[in-house]
């Protein structure tokens, strides 16, 4: 192979959605690998194959946008800035984690980056996104408020409920809809009757379809969504279609599956063929994934050398002790 | 001192509440334009502005999820759910957001949400609109429970609640909203968590909230007139409870009443009485006994919720029973 090198331009903003590309990438299989050895308890649902949303969406983000994930969440923390380190440490369930080893994969958060958590049930951040953008709103923050859900969610009742609620009140949010075709283990199109640009529509909220993907697409509509959003009009729905390449979770059999849904377009391919196209070198690309590899490695060694969680700080979590008493 | 109603004392909680603190925003249907179905919210829309009295839609799952995302925010909401019975559609939002936030993101934040809610009978509102359905929430590690039984009380605890950083359940009770009380003009802010020994008494005690607390205190004043003196103790908040005031309390009349509306089964007074049982078994001179609701619907009929509904002459039965003394008297 040849020696990595540093790559000496940004290719025209390209390289820093590579590099988190390739960060979202390597931590899930990571932790794929981490689980089938028994170091990741619990589940977790890898979202392999749906980063180029998470980047895309992020990119137009500010630290304080607030946004509220799903239970197939680690792209959007990673892209939102939850340190490397607290992430894997709370993965591997440990004292440093960033919500000390009590909430794992599927309840990850990050407050200080307006990470509002990943959420074990399905749709329940939507309201939550909602909630947060009214408190921008009233607040006066300027920020807005993002709401990510997957196409299985469009059939809970607080998705609709948030729907109206948002286009009434014309709140700061973008909902992003990661339609990866799947609602868990049943394709989509047997559980959604509806087209979702008209049924968004219905709502009065303006739908922009996307390649999912392609990360320079979801940046580029994404920028758009977020203008709109930030304009003050109302809320705007971002369709990202994209892939799941794993099971609903890890250890998923995946019978339900044939082979022939056709290729999956990965969003890394995708983004290493506009860079190639740029004139990148082999070896610039080879130095951005060793050097995200190397980062993922030390947090794991981190993470590992960090203690178990602790039963006492939690059971003293449980209601906030009295003399603090003030919101987050 | 003057007469203050329930749910004007509810009201000024808010309006003071809104007026000290302006992170605090109401919620709910029906609340701002109308006032809210009880007139609890009325005059907050003029006074505060659309802003921070909100109408919300139909739609009490999203109403309560907001109010998590919301109170991630720094805003303090305080939402109104209609009838308690709407509550069950609030569930996930409760109890599986807002009650564990602060648990399960390491404590990086606390929700300081209040749901208020009516409960109770009395009104012939029927099995949907009657329930009483606290102990649901107050099995919830996470969430605090509150259900004030007068005027003061309720200034107080509403108070109290919308300054407590954690979600709380306040519970009013419908048939209490018209009531009026002597009140100081002076309301004091109470805290969460503590129990109020409205009676002294020597023989018995009984452990009630809410409207409930109404009923103990007719039995009380019967069994005075026989020679009878119950002490009445006013839990005020269901969870977390005030055990060390229940404890002391049957350490000096050795018997144990616990009385509510809810069902009795699998209720309030069920972890109440095993506590007791348990902490308390060397005070026992007789067996708890509770006073609730029998395990069935609320009727519609007036006359099967009069039934249904628990009396202070089912409260006298109970303290007989606790002291007894349950086959004398009464004849």
């Amino acid at each position: 192979m040849a020696k990595a090198q540093k790559p000496t331009s940004n290719h025209g903003g390209l390289l820093p959605f590579y590099e988190a590309l390739q960060l979202i990438r390597q931590c899930e299989e990571r932790l794929g690998q981490l689980f089938a050895d028994g170091e990741v308890p619990g589940f977790i649902h890898l979202g392999i194959g749906q980063e180029a949303v998470s980047v895309g969406v992020m990119s137009v983000l500010g630290t304080q946008d607030t946004i509220a994930s799903t239970h197939r969440g680690h792209g959007h923390a990673l892209a939102k800035g939850i340190p490397l380190d607290g992430f894997f440490a709370e993965l591997l369930a440990r004292a440093d984690g960033v919500c000390g080893g009590r909430g794992g994969s599927m309840h990850v958060a990050d407050m200080r980056v307006g990470m509002l958590g990943a959420n074990g049930i399905v749709g329940a951040g939507v309201p939550i996104a909602l909630g947060s953008a009214l408190a921008h709103r009233n607040r006066g923050t300027g920020h807005i408020a993002v709401s990510f859900f997957g196409d299985g969610a469009l059939a809970e009742g607080v998705l609709h409920e948030s729907f109206n609620m948002a286009a009434l009140w014309k709140l700061p949010v973008l909902f992003v809809c990661e339609a990866n075709g799947w609602s868990e283990f049943s394709p989509s199109a047997r559980q959604i009757a509806f087209d979702l640009e008209a049924w968004s529509a219905a709502y009065g909220v303006p739908c922009v379809g996307v390649d999912g993907n392609d990360v320079v697409a979801v940046a580029e509509a994404a920028e758009k969504a977020v203008a709109l959003v930030r304009g003050g009009t109302g809320p705007v729905l971002l369709e990202c279609r994209t892939t799941r390449v794993r099971g609903h979770f890890e250890g998923d059999a995946q019978k339900y599956r044939t082979a022939d849904e056709g290729d999956a377009r990965d969003p890394i391919a995708i983004a290493e063929a506009r860079l190639r196209a740029q004139g990148i070198a082999e070896s610039e690309l080879a130095a951005i994934a060793d050097e995200v590899r190397a980062r993922i490695d030390a947090a794991v060694t981190k993470a590992r050398a960090s203690g178990p969680a602790s039963f006492a700080a939690a059971r003293a979590d449980v209601y906030t002790p009295l003399v603090l008493g003030e919101a987050c | 001192m003057a007469d203050l109603r329930y749910g004007a004392a509810l009201n000024r909680a808010l309006a003071d509440a809104m007026a000290e603190d302006g992170d605090v925003i109401v919620m709910g249907e029906d609340i701002a334009g109308a006032g809210g179905s009880f007139g609890v919210t009325r005059g907050l829309l003029d006074r505060f502005g659309a802003g921070r009295v909100i109408d919300t839609p139909i739609s009490e799952a999203t109403i309560a999820g907001a109010a998590v995302g919301a109170a991630m925010g720094g805003l303090k909401p305080v939402f109104e759910i209609m009838f308690m019975d709407f509550a069950t559609l609030t569930m996930d939002a409760m109890v599986n957001q807002a009650a564990k936030a602060r648990f399960m993101f390491g404590g990086q934040c606390s929700l300081p949400i209040v749901l208020r809610t009516p409960h109770g009978g009395g009104l012939s509102a029927g099995p949907q609109h009657s329930q009483c359905l606290e102990a649901w929430f107050a099995h919830v590690p996470g969430l605090k429970v509150v259900c004030p039984s007068d005027a003061a009380s309720a200034y107080g605890l509403l108070r109290g609640a919308i300054a407590d950083p954690d979600p709380v359940v306040f519970v009013e009770h419908k048939g209490l909203y018209a009531r009026k009380w002597d009140a100081p003009d002076d309301l004091a802010v109470l805290p969460l968590g503590q129990a109020a020994v409205l009676r002294d008494g020597r023989d018995a005690t009984v452990v009630c909230y809410g409207a409930a607390v109404h009923l103990a205190l007719a039995a009380a004043d019967g069994l005075a007139a026989e020679g009878t003196s119950v002490e009445v103790i006013d839990l005020r908040t269901i969870q977390p409870w005030d055990e060390a005031t229940v404890l002391a309390s049957l350490a000096r009349t050795h018997r144990l009443v616990i009385v509510h509306e809810a069902v009795e089964a699998f209720g309030v007074g069920a972890e109440i009485a095993a506590r007791m049982a348990d902490v308390g078994f060397d005070e026992l001179d007789g067996p708890i006994v509770r006073v609730g609701a029998p395990f069935m619907p609320v009727p519609f009929a007036k006359g099967l919720e009069a039934a249904y509904q628990p009396s202070a002459a089912q409260v006298v039965a109970a303290i007989r029973k606790a002291m007894g003394r349950e086959f004398s008297q009464e004849a």
